[in-house]
């Protein structure tokens, strides 16, 4: 049972505040307002060793406990004074943020508060008394009365849409980035006429490779989220590789095969043709939501998108070069950046870069030299030669130098090879609708041993 | 902003509403009420406006309506009579045509909380749980638990508590679980809403409409449910099966637990069903979410407690990322070293070095120990990787290292010679491991040949010592390694002991000056007697290491909070210091006065609780308190009493700060004894007993019942852990 729902923004700052057990102040005497203050000086008092997800406040009747998540740079808050299953909240305050994200069209300060009217809305008609009524956006759209106010930058990245002739380029075959990010409720706005539908195949890829290339840990956490903006909702086929096999024991003879270890479903998912066909049947409901995940565990199809050769040697400095390998052909990488460990007591290094467009700096702080990479065309090769001053070097701080940890963003590629054959929506559908599918790995960890 | 001037905002808004053009535009009247409450949760007060509100509370925009009543539910109470004034209009709402409009209407009217409320909400409450439109209906059920938290101490209304039962058989699966939250709060007093076989029964088959919310809700209330037979216990395990593999992990975790206590007598089912769940858990472990990550990572640690190895195959999910908060990067190094087999002890060593070198020193250190920890079962591996720490020269990792060494002499007594070995290059110690160093060198000073060296660095450099901690522990390493090298040694124990006695201003360090040196004069073969204790204790590892527990020490507080909030906190820590406390028995005799017994101790690092004797307890207090208090912890120890002699049980406690009361005379079966000890403010009250009549399977293990007032769950622990230490220590030296 929760007590109190509070956003506050980074720096302390009420968003929203919503108590449900106010109407007890006068009997019990306590959860009055304060209680966000004192969450906010045990939040930032904390150091990073501490735990920060559930905090217990000692009060005089009965202890408080504040469970929090930190979405948008924002802390998301519940404070309960029972002691609940940590992940109902945990999910439930995760959900709440992904609702509003729906509402609002994106996850920030500014459209928390310019939207907070909309938001009491929606968490009134899903918590009453402190109970969890429903966070469906089905039910929940036929209330929520508000609409969406969105706050758009001018861009100059929006006139590229317009043709030459002010006349939008319809050939355009990629959604742009930000298409998505745009409250779902807009109906009765200028954008009334987009029925689109988003499919995502996001994969988080956690590698470690060991010091002489070996792969010694690969992991793929992969979801298929929807993103529908769709007014009303029928039924949607989403077709997957036919080759799909799940689980050790289905592998089959030939290696083109595309493996995923085990997958979950959304509950409203119908399988009935997925054992044969493997085709996902869902009624989307307006929103993000995700149909299915799944997870792959030490056996990449593939290669690892980056393969590194790193020499470290010692001379009057540390030199250590980095041959930096972008095995994917057909894809882009981006923003990927490199941390690469230093000796304690750097001071200076002096860099050569193959390309203008790379940066390379020394962070002594962190003990670490950032390599950044805006952007990697696939079947690339870079190199960088780094030379790094270390008063009083000897041989033992060589160790120190690695592993070197990367983290990157590959646009219209996944590891496991899962893909969307077709997305057919049932023929019911009146009206021009619009249906993107998208592919984007992330790296949640990758490591390389020197 | 808000909070400067709030007056004049006040003031201005006020104007702005009552100003008869704007009430005529909509869109711009609707623009101040949002204003106002803009300004309410930034923290202003607006409550000068209430009369205001009522005002624009009749409207038929719904939006605007429910801005109007948020305002309304929190200044109620501070403006009663005005609020009376909206009433009017709320139960006009309740017989709205519009089920939006009525539901609203009666949530809202429910949540003021001012004295006298309940006779205007009675009725729309009761033809709100009648009404056709199910979403009324879900908000008339809650508002009947809104209605008895108005009035906690009135009694319970008969009609609508059996209103709400009936209600659980509606056909709308929110108004069901509403039902069941509104009859748990309104019959709390009475021990909750009953769970009977109809009801339960009924639930179960209504599972699949809930929404994971209320499964998961549900479940927990199926909790207090006993089934009757075994065959309905396998009936219901089988409906709920498919929900240990739910997508959304509250639900998964939830039905595990329910399986876990429903099936407490059949340990193979929950073992199925730990095996079952473990997929989800190890999914949440790796979700995007890092709050939810870290959720899934307290819970494997419970399970581990009781099934070791369910996640040993899957150890690599454990690996850290580089990106990842350093709280989870602790839970994922203490899952992986209690995952550590033969063959994946070279990789998750591996990795665990990686760790070493990073850039946050607490993490470095905690690798470090980890590290440690697994030397206690693969040495010879962790050493390379120790010594090899020790080359980088960096001050927190060294003395992260020295301190290991320390501990791994303590247990494994195998490896002190190629500690011994490592530690005679380390001669410059930091801060921090000072003690620990001192320790190795003083307890194997025959095994490092420089050590007397080393030692005279430390005494010349006494001067400038701050810590007397480190000077005592000097003192008692200096008169060991006399006892070994006198030649030496002898020198410079003298200049150190004149020191101390001389010149020393802590009490402390002169007090033990002064016994090492009347026990010095009291010739070698005494001091021997007294300084030498054990060097090592095997036996510890054993205690340290994996025991399995039974699932029932933790199914109870698997899926709370508990797990997560760190008052779940290993006991190993109190185990080691507590076990340590022991010395020789003639060194007691020597020390009655002192309040540090610590005085051969390889550990002064971990957190101990403090136990105190306090004033007696007479007989009567003791019996009168242990009648009225509850059992809070009942433990069974594994081992039986200690064969010893029952003083020196009683000599041995009271060491450890517990006084003995009374217990039963030598071999009489049942045997008891009755204990007691104070601690931080709590008094902690014991009960032993071996031999107990009524569990007969387990009559030779040792049974300790715990007591306290007031509660302290950590005292508890720490108490039993130390009890606990005591009692296998004498049971080592007596066997």
């Amino acid at each position: 049972m929760i007590s109190q729902i509070f956003i506050l923004s980074s720096k302390g700052d009420h968003l929203i505040y919503k108590d449900y057990h106010i109407i007890m102040k006068h009997f019990r005497g306590e959860a009055s307002k304060d209680s966000i203050n004192v969450f906010y000086e045990m939040v930032t008092a904390l150091s990073g060793d501490q735990t920060p997800v559930v905090m217990v406040h000692l009060c005089s009747h009965k202890d408080l406990h504040f469970i929090h998540v930190r979405q948008g740079g924002l802390y998301w808050v519940a404070s309960t004074k029972t002691n609940p299953s940590p992940f109902t909240i945990i999910e439930f305050l995760n959900r709440l943020a992904a609702l509003t994200k729906d509402y609002c069209g994106s996850l920030s300060e500014k459209s928390v508060r310019m939207n907070f009217a909309l938001i009491y809305e929606l968490l009134d008609e899903m918590v009453d008394f402190g109970y969890i009524q429903t966070t469906s956006t089905d039910i929940l759209k036929n209330f929520i009365q508000t609409e969406a106010v969105s706050s758009k930058p001018f861009s100059l990245f929006d006139l590229s849409n317009v043709g030459l002739f002010g006349a939008e380029t319809q050939q355009s075959k990629v959604a742009p980035s930000v298409a998505a990010s745009r409250p779902i409720m807009s109906s009765r706005g200028e954008q009334s006429g987009k029925n689109e539908i988003f499919v995502d195949v996001i994969e988080r890829l956690s590698v470690v490779i060991g010091s002489k290339g070996v792969l010694m840990k690969s992991d793929i956490q992969g979801e298929i989220r929807i993103k529908c903006f769709l007014p009303t909702s029928s039924e949607m086929r989403i077709g997957l590789n036919e080759e799909l096999s799940i689980g050790k024991s289905q592998q089959k003879g030939y290696s083109s095969a595309v493996r995923v270890d085990e997958c979950r479903f959304h509950q409203a998912v119908k399988l009935d043709e997925f054992d044969t066909f493997r085709i996902l049947k869902v009624c989307p409901s307006q929103g993000e939501q995700t149909v299915m995940q799944y997870q792959l565990c030490d056996e990449l199809p593939c290669a690892p998108p980056f393969q590194l050769f790193p020499s470290v040697q010692k001379d009057y400095y540390i030199v250590t070069s980095q041959l930096l390998f972008f095995t994917f052909s057909c894809s882009t990488a981006l923003n990927v950046s490199i941390t690469v460990p230093v000796p304690k007591g750097s001071v200076s290094m002096s860099q050569e870069l193959s390309s203008p467009d790379q940066t390379a700096e020394l962070q002594p702080k962190n003990k670490a030299l950032l390599w950044e990479i805006p952007r990697f065309p696939g079947g690339a090769q870079l190199s960088a030669l780094f030379k790094v001053d270390v008063p009083g070097l000897s041989s033992a701080s060589l160790l120190e130098v690695g592993p070197v940890s990367m983290s990157f963003e590959l646009a219209k590629q996944t590891c496991s090879g899962l893909q969307i054959r077709f997305l057919r929506l049932a023929p019911t559908q009146t009206g021009l609708s619009q249906r993107w599918v998208r592919y984007v790995t992330h790296s949640d960890s990758y490591t390389i041993r020197i | 902003m808000p909070y400067f001037g709030s007056e004049e905002m006040v003031k201005e808004l006020k104007r702005a509403l009552s100003n008869p053009n704007v009430q005529a535009d909509r869109l711009r009247y609707k623009n101040y009420i949002t204003k106002v409450i803009r300004y309410m949760t930034q923290g202003l007060d607006v409550s000068a406006l209430f009369m205001d509100m009522v005002k624009a509370s009749a409207t038929v925009d719904i939006a605007q309506k429910k801005l109007v009543y948020l305002y309304m539910c929190t200044y109620a109470s501070d403006k009663p009579d005005l609020a009376l004034l909206a009433i009017n209009t709320l139960r006009k709402d309740c017989a709205d045509p519009n089920p939006m409009v009525r539901g609203l209407a009666l949530r809202n009217m429910c949540n003021f909380r001012m004295p006298g409320m309940t006779e205007y909400i009675e009725q729309p409450i009761v033809a709100g749980l009648r009404d056709k439109a199910s979403y009324v209906r879900r908000v008339a059920v809650l508002g009947c638990a809104k209605m008895h938290s108005l009035q906690p101490n009135t009694d319970i209304d008969g009609t609508i508590v059996n209103e709400l039962y009936a209600l659980l058989r509606d056909p709308d699966p929110v108004v069901v679980v509403n039902c069941l939250r509104a009859l748990e709060e309104i019959l709390k007093d009475e021990g909750g809403v009953v769970i009977n076989k109809p009801i339960a029964h009924h639930l179960l088959n209504r599972m699949k409409d809930l929404d994971s919310w209320a499964q998961s809700e549900v479940l927990t209330f199926l909790l207090r449910y006993r089934p009757r037979s075994d065959d309905e216990l396998f009936d219901i395990l089988s409906l709920l099966d498919s929900f240990l593999q739910s997508a959304h992990a509250h639900v998964a975790v939830a039905t595990l637990r329910l399986f876990l206590q429903l099936a407490s007598a059949h340990p193979a089912v929950q073992a199925d069903a730990l095996l079952c769940t473990s997929a989800p858990l190890l999914a949440t472990c790796g979700a995007a979410s890092r709050e939810l990550r870290f959720a899934g990572l307290c819970h494997v640690q419970q399970v581990m407690r009781s099934q070791p190895g369910l996640f040993g195959t899957h150890y690599k999910r454990f690996f850290c990322g580089y990106s990842e908060p350093t709280y989870i990067k602790f839970r994922k190094m203490e899952i992986l070293v209690e995952l550590v087999n033969d063959e994946n002890v070279a990789l998750v060593l591996e990795e665990l070095r990686s760790y070493c070198t990073d850039v946050s020193p607490e993490l470095a250190q905690a690798a470090i120990a980890a590290i440690g920890r697994i030397a206690q079962t693969y040495s010879e591996k962790c050493l390379d990787i120790l010594t090899g720490l020790l080359a980088l020269k960096q001050d927190h990792i060294t003395s992260a290292v020295i301190q290991m060494f320390r501990d791994l002499v303590w247990f494994c007594p195998q490896s002190t010679a190629a500690v011994c070995q490592t530690v005679e290059a380390c001669v410059d110690s930091p801060q921090d491991s000072e003690q620990a160093l001192l320790w190795l060198l003083g307890e194997h000073g025959d095994q490092i040949s420089s050590a007397p060296y080393v030692m005279e660095g430390y005494i010349d450099g006494l001067k400038t010592e701050l810590s007397s901690a480190v000077k005592m522990e000097l003192l008692t390493a200096s008169v060991k390694m006399f006892l070994c090298r006198p030649a030496e040694t002898q020198d410079m124990l003298g200049r150190l002991l004149h020191y101390c006695i001389e010149e020393e201003s802590d009490v402390c360090v002169r007090d033990r000056a002064l016994l090492c040196y009347r026990l010095l004069q009291r010739g070698v073969e005494e001091t021997r007697k007294v300084v030498t204790g054990p060097k090592s204790d095997p036996s510890m590892s054993v205690l340290t290491g994996r025991q399995e527990e039974p699932i029932s020490q933790w199914a109870s507080t698997f899926n709370t909070l508990g797990p997560l909030s760190g008052c779940d906190l290993c006991p190993q820590t109190a185990v080691i210091s507590a076990a340590d406390q022991p010395s020789s028995s003639a060194e007691k005799e020597l020390l009655p006065e002192s309040t540090d017994v610590t005085l051969s101790s390889p550990d002064d690092t971990e957190e101990e609780i403090s136990l105190s004797l306090g004033p007696p307890l007479s007989h009567e207090t003791f019996e009168k308190m242990w009648l009225d208090l509850e059992i809070l912890q009942r433990q069974t120890m594994g081992f039986p009493r200690p064969r010893t002699a029952l003083d020196t049980l009683q000599a041995a406690l009271q060491l450890v700060k517990i006084q003995t009361l009374a217990f039963t005379p030598g071999a009489t079966v049942p045997w008891k004894a009755y204990i007691y000890t104070r601690s931080t403010g709590t008094l902690i009250l014991a009960e032993l007993l071996q031999g107990d009549q009524h569990a007969p399977g387990i009559d030779e293990s040792l049974v300790v019942s715990v007591k306290q007032q007031p509660v302290n769950q950590h005292a508890i622990r720490g108490f039993v852990s130390i009890l606990k230490g005591v009692l296998q220590t004498l049971n080592v030296d007596s066997s």
